[in-house]
């Protein structure tokens, strides 16, 4: 294949996937967006969104890889009615591990702005929040990811080219939109930092 | 199968790696906290974050795949003169000039319905697009180092260069971002 060749049928192949996540990158900014009075309520929390978000994208696309693959191997059913344990399992770890991921970075950032000096809502906001957010998030991605990938390949499209698109447009949505009401909740209960 | 489908086994295989992308996500985090108060002027700039950020990952996640399967084929040479890695590296440049002039009328089209830009469309997309131009070389860079150093290690570039170039791209994403805020923004 040619220099040129190459570049246009990565170029054709990447355009689809970046459309999509542009869309859902945009939905996300427009949340975040009016999110400005709580970021100012909630000392730091902006040094959150990150790892949040990217922690989304982290453990449900693993899982939506590991569905796709096992659905090649022709080990799992691509039918919810007909799921068995396994799938349970794998969800279940899949949300496990974003939790503890949330906690974690909940932890790094609060003695990361404690050692800089910066101001802080402080551990217990923190965590609380990165756990509302996380639970949220991941119940609302685990049945998108698992949908969409079982009714994708129902009808006969490539589950590991449906996973990337699917897991940053709807991670970056979810992620954030679950950010929002999990702020919005905690200070309700618990105030602001 | 790579790993049994058990919470402990599925959370070995990925909790190292996720703790410590956590952390370097946390870093670009505290980036991000540096310019708050210019996010929190211009609605415009705090829109554009997500987007950015993972378009940036997506730009790197999308070429370190196609590298990775050129890897695994045998058509994949760590030379510039190579055609496999230099098309791609156009098509990433391309595919970065490409979206992200829309990102930028987006990021000001939706400020402005939700309450008012205070920037003008013109400096949002310029900073939207001179940080994709940035973003899509330096996607280039790290995805062809990542990618030689998964194949000098001997390592399946599969399981280790696309989330680690995802999450370099993440973080490089704010970083330029900054720096192009700080650059022209007043």
């Amino acid at each position: 294949m040619t220099r040129r060749s190459v570049a246009v049928e990565a170029y054709k192949e990447g355009l689809p996937a970046l459309s999509a996540s542009l869309v859902g990158g945009l939905l996300a900014g427009v949340v975040l967006g009016g999110m400005r009075s709580d970021l100012q309520t909630v000392d730091g929390l902006l040094v959150l969104v990150p790892a949040l978000l990217a922690t989304r994208g982290n453990v449900y696309g693993s899982l939506g890889a590991r569905l796709a693959t096992a659905l090649h191997q022709g080990l799992l059913e691509p039918r919810v009615s007909e799921a068995d344990d396994k799938l349970l399992r794998a969800v279940a770890a899949a949300i496990a591990n974003g939790l503890l991921a949330s906690v974690f970075a909940a932890v790094v950032a609060t003695l990361a702005l404690a050692g800089l000096g910066r101001a802080s809502a402080g551990l217990l906001t923190f965590a609380t929040i990165a756990v509302v957010a996380g639970l949220l998030s991941g119940l609302a991605l685990s049945a998108t990811v698992v949908l969409v990938v079982f009714a994708g390949y129902r009808r006969g499209y490539n589950p590991d080219t449906l996973v990337g698109p699917i897991v940053t447009t709807a991670g970056d949505v979810f992620g954030i939109a679950a950010l929002l009401i999990a702020v919005r909740s905690v200070v309700a209960v618990l105030g602001g930092g | 199968m790579p790993t049994d489908w058990t919470i402990r086994a599925i959370t070995r295989a990925m909790l190292p790696v996720l703790l410590v992308l956590t952390v370097i996500e946390i870093g670009s985090g505290l980036v991000l906290g540096t310019f708050e108060g210019d996010l929190l002027r211009y609605p415009s700039l705090l829109i554009l974050v997500p987007v950015t950020i993972g378009t940036a990952g997506n730009l790197g996640s999308i070429l370190a795949a196609r590298l990775s399967t050129a890897f695994h084929l045998g058509t994949l040479s760590f030379s510039a003169e190579d055609d496999m890695l230099a098309g791609n590296a156009l098509a990433t440049v391309a595919l970065a000039l490409t979206v992200f002039p829309v990102i930028g009328l987006g990021a000001w089209g939706l400020a402005v319905l939700t309450g008012g830009a205070k920037l003008a469309a013109g400096t949002v997309v310029f900073v939207a697009v001179s940080s994709g131009a940035v973003l899509a070389v330096l996607a280039v860079v790290v995805t062809a180092i990542a990618t030689y150093a998964a194949y000098r290690r001997g390592l399946d570039p599969d399981d280790v260069v696309i989330p680690v170039v995802t999450n370099t791209c993440d973080v490089l994403g704010v970083v330029v971002l900054f720096a192009v805020v700080t650059v022209v923004v007043p």
